[in-house]
């Protein structure tokens, strides 16, 4: 990548710095990062800093007067609290549920199926579901609310198609959460398989075709190994991407009923700002960002093989 | 925010479209009905809840079903078109994130020209940083930077969320705007160097021009993502008078009653218009589809 940008050393770089000492020259060089610079410092590795520092204090929503340094405290809470370990269960459902499972493999059932498929067909799946995925959050939000609402639509079919009813957001509120999810999510993963089924030499599977193997097989065997690299990136992608999921879940159901669907974004902020526990609230964030982290750098990891 | 690292196009690739796939003559098979009808009625599925919102927002019924109307109305925008409802909370996400993606564009346009124009040690590192941070999650650091407003006075303050919500876009704004910029080639700024002219002055009057589409996609990304963002302006402003769409359509759900939700839908379709165009004309511009394509090969 860094090949085309870079001019060849000695040419224009002589020109320029006439008169100039090297250290002022690469210093006047870098200024315009300045700016980015003191944004990222202070609005988010600020806050970083702080995150690691309020994490080990029992600060409270009332000031930082009585704060004091506790150690590991809200750490050791929070694997002794209930419900920290129901949140973290409830991430777990989530992101695994409605991302690992649901978004990944409905986006790669549809970029599949769209190859093959009649070309108004085409534009329509992707119209509807891309407009899932355009529509502000809380709108979403709001969408799935009706849609799973004891009264909505999907008990209306239901019924209709004389099948058992539920009220979906008091007894499977995780279960309406992750399917909201999907329905929201999948376009990113659908047009990330898109663009990499097209990259697949056609040779490759024309070959399997004349060696006998079946669609399946050449699924299986060909396709799927020839963008292996594109499914581990969508992963991490949509991982860090559900990860962080608040307003579509507090839209629906604000982590209720009790704690069903209460997931550690949801938690972390109930935790702070209805409880007033900031220093916990903030250790609970801390492990979200760490968590965050380890997979962000598992992505870069990845990009970087690619780059080098 | 992650959307961020895969959309690297590069303004030489075009966007993939399936035009070459398209082209080839394929058999008709009979597995190609079967494939219709599945994609048709996943189409369904996914297109209820949108119909159920655009006809609820004319409907006179009120029902969380998707029931054909016995009239249509307009009622139900005409409820909504008021200053407290509408006009405000627009207005107020039009100055946040309007001045928001102002500032991540510059900024990432001045960041961008060292990134790929000069060769440093350090480049490699902050390249690195910035790709790292695009995945971090937001969510969690709202605690803090909620603290820290409280400690600096900066809670409740638009100027303060609108630089919170540019430097939250930042990382994603360099890296894009970093892979624009490498499209670009170097021969006509280094005729503009012979010619005596400055770094900025390349940067501005030959560079710029020259990837204009780029710095057009950056800005309609960044906006539809300020546009949409919910937590943020959730937790650092507090003044009903100050809050944008997207925490009003929060607040209209949870105040209201079963019978307003006509009224919400009116006003959640008046509230997604503009990102929705703004994705068309940005799905336009980049020739159909998404400019996906050539980020994620491998």
């Amino acid at each position: 990548m860094s090949t085309l940008t870079t001019a060849p050393p000695g040419t224009d770089g002589d020109r320029r710095s006439r008169g100039v000492p090297p250290a002022a020259q690469s210093l006047l060089r870098g200024l315009p990062l300045l700016p980015s610079v003191l944004l990222l410092a202070v609005f988010l590795a600020g806050p970083i800093g702080y995150c690691v520092y309020y994490a080990f204090t029992d600060m409270q929503l009332t000031g930082a007067s009585g704060t004091h340094f506790t150690g590991f405290a809200n750490f050791t809470r929070a694997f002794h609290d209930a419900d920290f370990l129901n949140a973290v269960w409830l991430t777990l459902v989530f992101v695994v549920g409605s991302a690992v499972v649901g978004q990944n493999t409905l986006g790669l059932a549809l970029a599949v199926l769209m190859e093959k498929a009649a070309k108004p067909v085409r534009s329509i799946v992707n119209g509807v579901v891309i407009a899932a995925w355009v529509l502000p959050e809380v709108v979403a939000g709001y969408l799935m609310y009706a849609f799973f609402y004891s009264q909505g639509s999907l008990n209306s079919i239901l019924s209709a198609l004389h099948l058992p009813q539920q009220n979906w957001l008091y007894t499977l509120p995780i279960l309406a959460v992750c399917l909201a999810n999907v329905w929201r999510g999948t376009a990113f993963s659908m047009m990330v398989f898109s663009a990499a089924l097209n990259d697949v030499p056609q040779e490759l599977t024309e070959a399997a075709e004349m060696d006998g193997a079946g669609p399946w097989q050449r699924f299986f065997r060909v396709t799927l190994p020839v963008i292996r690299r594109s499914i581990l990136t969508n992963l991490m992608l949509i991982t860090l991407q559900t990860l962080s999921v608040f307003g579509l879940v507090y839209t629906m159901t604000r982590g209720g009923p009790g704690n069903k669907s209460q997931t550690l974004p949801v938690f972390m902020y109930q935790q702070a700002f209805q409880n007033s526990l900031i220093g916990y609230g903030t250790a609970i964030a801390l492990v979200l960002l760490l968590v965050g982290a380890l997979f962000s750098a598992v992505y870069i990891r990845l990009l970087k093989l690619e780059d080098d | 925010m992650a959307v961020a690292a895969t959309t690297t196009p590069k303004t030489g690739t075009t966007p993939v479209t399936a035009a070459p796939r398209t082209l080839r003559r394929r058999r008709p098979r009979p597995g190609r009905a079967v494939v219709n009808v599945l994609l048709l009625a996943v189409s369904l599925v996914y297109v209820l809840p949108l119909l159920w919102m655009l006809v609820a927002s004319v409907s006179n019924l009120n029902s969380f079903r998707l029931a054909l109307p016995d009239a249509l109305t307009l009622d139900n925008f005409d409820a909504v078109l008021n200053v407290d409802t509408t006009y405000r909370p627009m207005l107020n996400s039009l100055l946040l994130c309007g001045f928001a993606t102002l500032v991540t564009v510059v900024v990432s346009i001045l960041a961008a020209y060292p990134l790929s124009r000069y060769r440093s040690r350090l480049r490699r590192p902050f390249l690195y940083t910035i790709l790292f941070s695009t995945g971090l999650p937001i969510t969690a650091v709202m605690i803090p930077v909620y603290s820290m407003f409280v400690q600096v006075n900066l809670i409740d303050s638009m100027p303060g969320t609108t630089l919170f919500l540019a430097a939250s876009a930042l990382p994603f704004g360099i890296w894009l705007m970093k892979s624009f910029m490498d499209g670009v080639p170097l021969v006509l700024e280094e005729a503009a160097r012979i010619d005596g002219a400055g770094a900025m002055t390349v940067l501005w009057r030959v560079v710029l021009p020259l990837m204009r589409p780029g710095v057009v996609v950056v800005t309609i990304f960044t906006f539809i993502g300020m546009w949409g963002n919910f937590f943020v302006p959730f937790i650092l402003l507090l003044s009903p008078e100050k809050l944008p769409a997207s925490v009003s359509v929060f607040t209209f759900l949870s105040a209201h009653d079963q019978t307003q939700y006509g009224q919400l839908s009116a006003f959640s379709i008046i509230y997604s218009l503009p990102v929705v165009m703004l994705y068309l004309i940005l799905s336009r511009k980049l020739g159909g589809g998404f400019a996906l394509g050539g980020a994620l090969k491998g």
